[in-house]
């Protein structure tokens, strides 16, 4: 059996047995790319010879010592490509320095090994964006993987990783995990450095694990948390050791589930394996609660104002002038930056960047982006009023299954639609967890359906406990496409 | 024919003296090699991120208590977002509505309006106010040449206060007095070295006319391209001159952005209301707004004394004249040279040690192109040379020979005295013997003064002066001479 298939747990206990290397599962890992990357597409770029150096030094006594982990695209690497999924950054740029979570991931022991396929620049859902090439779902190779981070899904739900490194804007690791049949954790915003993770949404952003279960994600999560100096939104706290609650169990956790969740649209399968979820979650001993999030209906209209908004200036760069993509022959500077500007980015990108121009513009400032401001409080509110009542909240991670590639390409907010459950902990700052909880069939092919708990602003511990005992009292994680 | 009235308002750029940059660890320098001083944050790579310069942030306020300015608790980061190729991020990082510094205002005084218009000062002891300083981040340099534009981003992310004043200025003038008194206190702070010629500090003037008796502003013309204080006041002349010309042709101004041309004298349209930008401002998601007490606490007691409180003082504590103060409160150093000479010894007039330090100090430093700091006469030593011309040890003609002396081999006065046998006899014993003398070997001398002569007296100190081999006090002879006469 290939180590490709293996988890982090499993591939420590070997490693500090000497029964493998680390040079062992960066061969497997390449041979599975080489075989399955044609199809699957979740990965841009591969330096198998900078990972084999990397594995041939590595400390396996460190916590992640000698375990390759992909990275997503949009995360800087030191001379590694960095596309972010984006012909403007395809053709020329090499990254010059380490994200901050990248030398916490080597400070652990890890080693980035390949360059994961996204949305471009992480707008999207389905991975469709990528202007590099497609990305197709393990599970069903004519469906997406979902998106942004479906190159770090797909990866890891078709063992061709051991674990990834995704960002999550509005959803972008547990959607893309959710539809791949992996785990993906989405920290509290400020506990993960963004410094080097190549910025959509600033105050949104985060990055974090995709694994193939809770406890790995819990020690990946161990080696990304943590003060970084360089990027003034991360928080100062210490950093507990998250694997500490694996395997503790929720008798009398309260979870709760919001009514405004469970409305009209979601598929009947995936409606079906949650409620069959909270029966398996009461049996373990939690206790389920009906909550109210009142303002759940407009976490996506303000969403799409203030992602794009910040969006608008944090592409502004992207200009033709220092890197990226340079338009030929243009007739002066005004012409560079709108040719440059005009054939490096894709309709998607093009689209927000419109959006958030339109939306920070004088006259229509406080209308638009005030306004939504004074929503995010309010959604973030609904949190605060929620969680005195449960340590949790749950609800599917996404209200349909991934749907087939090309589906729904012109109809992007079909697309913007889907994410109404992962946006709102984005906007509150929360923390949530995705976790596999069952299948549904549509044509003939079993499709991952996901669970989404939510937890209290640096409670990621509490998030690892449920979704552990959960996890470990189904067989859904172990299945392979 | 009507009377105009010109309202102007400057908007001054004033690169802080940091360590490093406003977001990032690069150094700040002057004269590097293009694109040396640079990391990720300053040349705005995707991914990177900023941090606050705190050095930074006390500079700005300890500047802003400096000018009377208040700091609002809560200061806040903004986006500028602009397309211009030596801004990295194409948007500037800077403050909105939560400015570090708000109010205060920048004393006008004599000696900082231009040489010519001293005498014709139309608003003595006026203070110009300000609306608000913010700080924000500078961008690169782009240098046009044959081979196309060049970009140096080593300038990029230097820490920047906007100093933004009242439409409050009435003439070119008050714009030169306001630049020089703002650069002199800057200065003084320790903020910024404040050279025009590098940069350091930059000048947008706001200007508009309207008719005596009309309420309304007249249309804001903005004024770039200013690179010398000289140059403000000059464009501001020719800005006046031509938009009252245009509006007693009855031509309707409108708001625009012109350049200065320094060498044809004159100002060009850059762009007129309808092509000014959009800067779509909005909250930075990357700095977190930022509590000023504990800062304000921090700075507080490193504020400096004013340039003005200082020439204030001097006045009183000195009584030199309001000139003589500006002149010794022009440069930090010099004030405090000169109260170090006036400290050496208090008995020793503070005002002649003035005049000393003014008239003959600074011209020689001046023939002899010096800086005080490289000055061979060292306060105490100017205080022994003025304290041997008040005791009457020295005339005032030898201590300016004396002066030159110090001044070009740094000794101390006494010992150039002593070498010079500048020596004054004033001890009356020493010059009884010389009187006596010169009376008893010209009786026909003293008779005539005796019959009422007394021009005598002239001639015989004369004779007492030569016998003492010039080194009799003149003023101690003179009343000694008489005594014995009379």
């Amino acid at each position: 059996m290939s180590l490709a298939t293996e988890t982090i747990v499993s591939l420590r206990k070997r490693l500090l047995s000497k029964e493998i290397t680390s040079a062992d599962i960066v061969r497997d890992l390449a041979q599975a790319i080489e075989k399955k990357n044609p199809t699957i597409g979740a990965y841009l770029s591969v330096d198998t010879e900078a990972a084999l150096k990397e594995a041939a030094c590595a400390d396996v006594s460190q916590p992640l010592g000698g375990i390759p982990i992909a990275i997503k695209d949009n995360i800087n690497v030191l001379g590694q490509p960095c596309t972010c999924g984006s012909k403007m950054l395809a053709e020329n740029y090499t990254s010059p320095y380490n994200a901050g979570s990248i030398n916490r991931l080597r400070e652990g022991g890890a080693i980035p090994m390949g360059r994961a396929n996204m949305d471009e620049f992480a707008m999207g859902s389905s991975t469709e964006n990528s202007a590099l090439g497609v990305t197709r779902n393990p599970w069903d190779h004519e469906r997406i993987p979902g998106g942004s981070s479906g190159g770090s899904a797909a990866a890891v739900g078709g063992d061709l990783a051991i674990a990834a490194l995704g960002s999550d804007t509005g959803g972008s690791i547990r959607q893309p995990a959710a539809y791949c049949g992996c785990v993906g954790l989405k920290p509290t915003y400020g506990s993960v450095s963004r410094y080097g993770l190549v910025a959509f949404a600033s105050s949104l952003d985060q990055i974090g694990p995709i694994t193939k279960t809770v406890e790995d994600a819990a020690l990946v999560l161990n080696h990304l948390c943590g003060k970084d100096q360089r990027d003034s939104t991360s928080l100062d706290i210490s950093v507990p050791d998250f694997t500490a609650s694996i395997g503790q169990e929720i008798k009398g956790l309260r979870i709760g589930l919001p009514k405004e969740y469970f409305i009209a649209g979601i598929h009947a399968g995936i409606s079906a394996a949650v409620h069959q979820a909270v029966k398996q979650l009461e049996s373990l001993g939690a206790i389920i609660e009906e909550i109210s999030l009142p303002h759940t209906d407009v976490g996506i209209a303000t969403y799409y104002i203030l992602a794009p908004a910040e969006a608008s200036a944090n592409l502004s760069r992207f200009d033709g002038v220092r890197y990226g993509h340079r338009a030929e022959n243009p007739v002066d500077v005004l012409d560079l930056y709108m040719k440059s500007r005009a054939e490096g980015f894709g309709p998607e990108v093009k689209r927000r960047i419109l959006l958030g121009t339109y939306v920070l513009s004088s006259g229509y400032y406080d209308a638009y982006y005030i306004k939504a401001q004074r929503a995010r409080t309010l959604i973030r509110q609904d949190f605060t009023e929620a969680f005195k009542k449960v340590d949790i909240i749950l609800s599917p991670t996404s209200p349909v299954p991934p749907f087939k590639l090309g589906e729904h390409q012109d109809d992007p907010l079909a697309h913007y639609l889907a994410d109404t459950f992962t946006i709102p902990p984005n906007l509150a700052g929360l923390p949530a967890l995705s976790v596999p909880c069952g299948f549904v069939n549509e044509g003939g092919k079993d499709l991952p359906v996901g669970l989404q708990f939510v937890g209290k602003a640096l409670d990621e511990a509490t998030l690892l406990r449920v979704g552990h005992a959960y996890e470990q009292s189904t067989e859904w994680h172990l299945r392979k496409p | 024919m009507p009377k105009y009235i010109t309202t102007i308002g400057l908007e001054v750029h004033a690169q802080l003296n940091t360590r490093s940059k406003m977001f990032c660890p690069c150094p700040v320098g002057y004269g590097a090699d293009p694109n040396t001083q640079t990391c990720p944050t300053c040349l705005g790579l995707p991914g990177a991120l900023p941090v606050l310069n705190l050095e930074a942030i006390e500079k700005t306020v300890l500047a802003g208590m400096m000018l009377g300015c208040s700091t609002p608790p809560i200061s806040k980061w903004d986006r500028k977002n602009y397309f211009y190729p030596d801004m990295p991020k194409n948007y500037q990082t800077t403050q909105f509505d939560l400015p570090l510094c708000l109010d205060g205002g920048v004393p006008l005084y004599d000696l900082a309006y231009p040489k010519d218009a001293q005498k014709s000062i139309k608003n003595p002891g006026k203070v110009v106010k300000l609306t608000r300083i913010h700080l924000e981040e500078d961008v690169g340099k782009s240098t046009h040449s044959g081979i196309g534009t060049q970009l140096d981003f080593n300038r990029a992310g230097t820490p920047l206060m906007e100093i933004v004043s009242e439409p409050d200025i009435e003439s070119a003038e008050e714009a030169f007095a306001y630049l020089i008194s703002l650069r002199q206190i800057l200065i003084y702070g320790g903020v910024s070295d404040a050279d025009m010629e590098k940069g350091q500090l930059r000048c947008d003037v706001n200007i508009s006319v309207r008719p005596e008796g009309q309420k309304e502003l007249g249309a804001k013309i903005e004024l770039k391209n200013l690179n010398s204080i000289a140059a403000v006041r000059r464009a501001i002349h020719h800005e006046v001159e031509r938009q009252t010309e245009a509006v007693m042709r009855g031509e309707k101004l409108l708001q625009s952005t012109r350049r200065w041309d320094d060498d044809r004298g004159e100002t060009q349209l850059m762009r007129s209301k309808e092509d000014a930008h959009d800067y779509r401002y909005f909250p930075c998601p990357d700095l977190l707004p930022i509590r000023t007490a504990s800062i304000i606490e921090r700075v507080h007691p490193r504020v400096p004394e004013s340039p003005h409180a200082k020439r204030a003082r001097f006045e009183q504590d000195y009584s030199v004249s309001a000139y003589d103060a500006g002149v010794l409160t022009s440069d930090k150093a010099l004030a405090a040279w000169f109260e170090e000479a006036v400290a050496a010894d208090a008995k020793v007039p503070a005002k002649k040690i003035a005049n000393w330090v003014i008239n003959e100090l600074l011209g020689r430093l001046n023939e002899a192109s010096s800086a005080l700091e490289n000055s061979l006469v060292k306060p105490t030593a100017l205080n022994e040379l003025v304290a041997c011309v008040e005791s009457g040890k020295i005339s005032n003609t030898q201590a300016k020979e004396v002066f030159d002396e110090m001044f070009s081999s740094g000794e101390t006065a006494v010992a150039i005295i002593k070498k010079k046998g500048f020596e004054q006899v004033s001890d009356t014993g020493a010059l009884e013997a010389f009187c006596d003398q010169v009376i008893s070997a010209n009786p026909e001398k003293v008779a005539e003064f005796k019959a009422g002569n007394d021009k005598v007296l002239n001639w015989m100190t004369g004779q007492v002066m030569k016998a003492s081999g010039g080194k009799a006090n003149p003023k101690v002879l003179s009343e000694l001479l008489r005594a014995k006469l009379a």
